[in-house]
């Protein structure tokens, strides 16, 4: 929690008001019983209404004045608490934004989502019920201890020995919770993703007709969860009785001590009641006291959390935000790049040695795993190499800023994705001020005409599922190509579109980047065919790199996948 | 405002309906509820009699003790109950969660696709999660508090009136200010937290998009628009959670003004009828805690109304959930098909403005191999999902092996067939438990069967556990996700096969070698392959062309070249473009 504090200090101002003006409304709470002992001592013992009226004008006006203040503290209490939340979960935003891939693979969707959602909901009521509790319900405490002593004081040592024993019980209750809740919080996440994974994998999961299966799944995976809230529940639970408990057998030693002072005419019957009526306001806070730790201890847990999470390392800084290497050297140079996931996993790629001139068209070949797909993801900057340099325009690449490599290159991903939108706001990711008629050039060029018949406007659901995958690799495109970056780099991006579809995109792609430099991955020959370079990936090492005609002389690879698609009698076998 | 009163009603007795299941529990609950109550009326009436030994200095110290006594035996018994009230109150709330989470879960289980493609993932969780959290939360733990509530205020209403009446009636006349406060208050708050819970959906619909796809938003460098958009979303979320939060914390400070109000009446008709002589002081003490007492059951009935509004809110969308349309499902099963099939005037369309496939017939033969070409977004994967019984038609039947599909479960027709699609979804498992979600007792020599004829077997070998590797997200290649898709098919070896682009991820060579296997698992099968490459489509037994949802062409591949229609000239561009 206190790694968080410093998002609650825009909100100092409404925390101090908040728990100042609380504060001022149980000091009004606390005189009450003052009051009520005079009514009885004097008003009745000298038969003097005027007097008890007297007083109960003051207890209105006590109660009123403690709703007013109560209200304003309300106020800027949720305030506080409201915005410090929204404030959090910006930061969580802006951090999921801010880490490296390794390290958001690492944590996963599904744990970022529950931070932001249920932790901070939790944080949110906690910090709300904080401001108006957490100095109250102490200070009612000892504040009526303290006006028991004003009474009589070997009565008020009744209270010496009960607020002790009822602390002592409130907070081991609440250590215990906070460990329940953490272990109740782990079987939640189990649950929450297996119910995930049931809505991302319903079609799989049907089509093998696992409902049973997945249903015992669910069912062990609830019920453990519902053991371990019923064990959390149990133990809680124990708070209320024991306090009451406590505090009543605490008002039968009151009596009975109370019975000798007054026996001894130290004090009266009124106040006796007022001792009383303290001892009762103790018990009220501590009930709320207690509510408020169960809560806040959830709130605790889910900060901790959320501080785990914001403190994560976000991968080295990267510093120049333009690029400003020379265009003449090094475009993209490979320099003994090696590379893998986990420091403890097999190398992806091992040791790459390459360069790409400014202008060049690109291909890239290989088998399913070879590294091409990772090899891209290098030189987009997502990971950086474990050894070895990439050189940009001379210039190391990890020196520059996410932004000013991302304002020169362009992906176009395997599982290509939209956002939920229109077709036009998913364009303006490529280009925030792209006209009209460049979105359409785009989506001519990209062979998404099905776009211009629905409509820039059409609607787009979340991840683009309204769309069938080819449409979809086609949009992805489009949004790629209206950015006309430097360097555009498509990771087989065009695998669900037929033969015919793939060749006039690759024509027109090919236009459409005249001088620029594109990078072509694909497991088709043909459309790699005419690239200026071809780099043949094999188990993470390059295996051949020139043209498609050297590489059919002189790369074993190449060729057996060649003639694998192409077979040597080819152009006859069709006609059997 | 009535109509909707009407439906927190119904919302609200069907939650009941839902902790019917735990009736004895609840009932003794209640019942226990009921004798903590009366306990803690008692408990003033004996502090009363106690401070009444105290008057005038003359101590009954005998009487005083025996009073004590009593005082400390209703403490303890007091003490039991309620503990053993929240006990209770703790199983009910926690089963019934847990009935509610299954309910849900299974009802997963029995929505059409359509219904769960629609949504968000992120809002369909936080409906089976969070709300039904909230329903437990608010409307259990609620109620009971509702009930001890109501009892504890006709108990102190009828020691009072026994007490004294006059006083009594004061505090009657006096409560309908503070029950009415309370009420106006929840009834504002409701539509807030209605709204608050909007908001968040929303947020968390978007959030879950961008977080999954990363990559993306990173490659365009969204960034600075994302947080824009984030900023709007959360901006109104703390607005609408602000409101919520703010209006409905108003009831205590209200209701706890109109409690002292009437503590300040109590004491001055108190201290005018014991100067009159028709009560004594202890029992103005007593009535004092009274007071106090009758007026924390209306603080807690007043905070449990607003927590009620927004589990009512929560508990809406839950039911609204359970309530969506199922997919019907025919009671037969199908039982040894020759795997034979027929469609007869299929008519189907996502959306109703917009039709797809418009009157198809297709007859096709047992053990038959059946490609389906065409441009992309023709129909083809509508075609499949309407197959597999994924969707249903709107209009026409689909008969296997003679038999009509409606008549038989979706399970026994899924059943018969094995499909490789182009997305690939694996579970969250390791790579042996989703081999084992296409047979389930396979043994291990069967699964690396599987594995290396699907190729897998390559990759798995390298992996740190082999089969016993955890998949996460992202861990695994396309192609590799892809090989294992196959290698379940392979294993599962049902009577109809779907390959859907099964092998657009996997480089050339390698599915070369897969094809040889999916030919041999091919033979005697029914099939339907969609793919791009020719030579697969060429070896088909029969070739449907589709364009625009229907099959405008459709025969052997030397039928249809012959014809020279759209299949022949799809055809010819592809092998000139291989020459080129």
């Amino acid at each position: 929690m206190k790694r968080l504090l410093k998002y609650l200090k825009e909100y100092k101002k409404d925390c101090f008001i908040g728990s100042t003006f609380k504060l001022i409304e149980v000091i009004f709470e606390l005189i009450v019983p003052l009051v009520v002992a005079k009514i009885i001592d004097t008003g009745i013992g000298n038969a003097d209404s005027a007097y008890i009226w007297r007083m109960a004008g003051v207890l209105v006006l006590l109660g009123l004045g403690g709703m007013l203040f109560s209200i304003t503290a309300q106020y800027f209490s949720a305030n506080a608490a409201t915005g410090f939340a929204a404030k959090i979960r910006m930061q969580i935003f802006q951090k999921v934004e801010k880490l490296t891939f390794s390290n958001l693979d690492r944590v996963g969707a599904s744990t970022i989502l529950t931070r932001i959602t249920s932790d901070v909901n939790q944080l949110q009521s906690g910090v709300n019920l904080a401001l108006r509790l957490l100095l109250r319900s102490p200070f009612i405490v000892f504040g009526a201890m303290a006006m028991a002593f004003t009474v009589d004081v070997r009565s008020a040592l009744v209270f010496t020995v009960v607020i002790p024993i009822l602390f002592a019980v409130v907070f081991s209750l609440m250590i215990a919770g906070i460990y329940l809740y953490k272990k109740v919080q782990a079987r939640l996440d189990v649950v929450t993703n297996a119910f995930r994974e049931n809505l991302k994998g319903i079609r799989v999961l049907r089509a093998f007709r696992k409902e049973e299966s997945e249903k015992n799944l669910f069912e062990k995976d609830n019920a453990v969860f519902e053991r371990w809230q019923m064990i959390s529940g149990r133990i809680m639970s124990a708070m209320n009785p024991l306090t009451l408990l406590i505090v009543n057998l605490g008002i039968i030693m009151l009596l009975k001590t109370g019975a000798v002072s007054v026996g001894n005419g130290v004090i009266s019957q009124g106040d006796v009641i007022a001792l009383i009526n303290y001892m009762s306001q103790i018990l009220v806070e501590l009930l709320k006291f207690a509510n408020l730790i169960i809560t806040l201890s959830k709130s605790f847990a889910g900060a901790s959390r959320i501080a785990d999470f914001l403190e994560l390392e976000n991968g080295s800084a990267k510093t120049f935000s333009e690029i400003h290497g020379k265009e003449t050297e090094d475009y993209i140079r490979f320099d003994h790049v090696t590379f893998s996931y986990r420091s403890a996993d097999a190398d992806v790629l091992s040791d790459l040695c390459f360069s790409i001139e400014r202008g060049q068209r690109i291909g890239i070949i290989g088998g399913t795993g070879s590294g091409k797909t990772t090899l891209v993801s290098l030189l987009c900057g997502f990971y950086a190499p474990t050894e070895g340099t990439i050189y940009y325009k001379g210039k190391d690449l990890s020196v520059y800023s996410k932004e000013a490599r991302m304002q020169d290159m362009t992906i176009v991903m395997q599982k290509s994705v939209l956002f939920s939108g229109t077709i036009e706001s998913n364009l303006r990711w490529g280009k925030e001020d792209a006209t009209r008629e460049e979105m359409i050039a785009a989506l001519k060029d990209a062979q998404a005409e099905f776009a211009l018949e629905k409509g820039l406007d059409a609607p787009v659901e979340q991840e683009g599922r309204n769309f069938s995958g080819g449409q979809r690799q086609r949009l992805s495109i489009a949004r790629a190509l209206i950015k006309d970056a430097d360097i555009l780099i498509l990771d087989d991006s065009a695998s669900a579109l037929d033969y015919l579809t793939e060749a006039r995109l690759n024509r027109s792609i090919e236009k459409a980047r005249a001088g620029k430099t594109t990078i072509t991955i694909s497991q088709r020959v043909s459309s790699i065919l005419h690239c200026d370079q071809i780099l043949v990936l094999e188990d993470g090492r390059i295996e051949g790199a020139g043209t498609h005609g050297q590489l059919l002389k002189n790369c074993p690879v190449y060729q057996e996948i060649y003639y694998a698609q192409f077979p040597k009698n080819g152009g006859e076998s069709h006609e059997k | 405002m009535k109509n909707k009163m009407r439906g927190s009603m119904q919302t609200f007795v069907r939650i009941l309906r839902f902790v019917a299941k735990e009736k004895w529990l609840l009932f003794l609950s209640l019942l226990f509820t009921a004798g903590t109550a009366a306990l803690t009326l008692y408990f003033p009436v004996l502090t009363g009699r106690a401070v009444d030994t105290l008057a005038g200095g003359n101590i009954d110290i005998g009487r005083l003790y025996d009073i004590l006594i009593a005082m400390a035996q209703v403490v303890l018994a007091n003490t039991v109950l309620q503990w053993a009230v929240s006990l209770l109150n703790n199983r009910v709330t926690y089963r019934t969660l847990s009935a509610l989470r299954r309910a849900m879960f299974d009802k997963l289980w029995r929505l059409p696709l359509s219904y769960i493609e629609r949504h968000q993932a992120g809002e369909l969780l936080s409906v089976a999660m969070a709300d039904a959290e909230a329903v437990s939360e608010g409307l259990l733990l609620g109620l009971s508090q509702l009930f001890q509530g109501v009892l504890m205020i006709l108990g102190t209403l009828i020691f009072m009136i026994a007490l004294n009446v006059k006083v009594a009636v004061f505090v009657i006349l006096i409560t309908p200010l503070s029950l009415f406060t309370a009420a106006f208050i929840a009834g504002r708050t409701h539509a807030m937290f209605l709204d608050q819970a909007q908001a968040r959906a929303k947020q968390t619909g978007f959030m879950e998009e961008i977080i999954s796809n990363q990559k993306v938003a990173a490659a365009y460098c969204r960034e600075a628009e994302l947080i824009r958009e984030f900023q709007t979303l959360n901006d109104r979320l703390r607005k609408c959670s602000c409101k919520a939060t703010f209006f409905s914390s108003l009831t205590n400070p209200t209701t706890r003004f109109v409690n002292s109000m009437v503590y300040a009446g109590v004491c001055v008709f108190g201290a005018f009828s014991v100067l009159r002589g028709g009560l004594s002081v202890g029992e103005l003490s007593a009535f004092l805690s009274y007071a106090t007492q009758y007026t924390k059951p209306f603080n807690e009935i007043s905070s449990v109304i607003t927590e009620l509004q927004n589990s009512i809110a929560c508990a809406d969308r839950i039911f609204r959930l359970l309530d969506e349309a199922e997919e019907t499902n025919g009671s037969k099963q199908l039982g040894d098909i020759d795997g034979s099939l027929r469609l007869e005037h299929l008519y189907f369309s996502y959306l109703p403005e917009k039709p797809l496939i418009e009157d198809l017939n297709l007859q096709v033969a047992a053990g038959k191999r059946i490609a389906i070409v065409g441009p992309t977004g023709c129909g083809k994967t509508t075609l499949i999902n309407l197959l597999m019984r994924f969707y249903d038609p709107q209009q026409g039947k689909l008969y296997i092996s003679g038999v009509d599909a409606e008549t038989v479960s979706r399970e026994s027709i899924r059943s018969n067939f094995g499909m490789v699609l182009q997305e690939t979804w694996l579970k969250n498992a390791s790579i042996r438990d989703n081999l084992l979600l296409a047979k389930e007792d396979a043994t291990e020599a069967e699964l690396i069967e599987a594995a290396k004829k699907s190729r897998a077997y390559g990759f798995i070998r390298h992996l740190p556990d082999k089969l016993d590797t955890i998949i996460s997200e992202d861990a695994l290649s396309a192609g590799q996700r892809q090989l294992l898709c196959i290698a379940r098919i392979m294993l599962a070896l049902p009577p109809m096969l779907i390959l859907d682009e099964a092998t657009s991820s996997i480089d050339t060579r390698m599915e070369m070698q897969i094809q040889t296997a999916f030919s041999y698992m091919m033979q005697g099968r029914t099939s339907f392959i969609v793919a791009h490459r020719l030579s697969t489509i060429r070896n088909a037994d029969w070739i449907l062309f589709m364009q625009d949802g229907k099959i405008v062409e459709q025969g052997t591949h030397e039928m249809l070249l012959a014809k020279k229609g759209r299949y022949s000239e799809m055809y010819l561009s592809q092998t000139a473009l291989m020459q080129e």
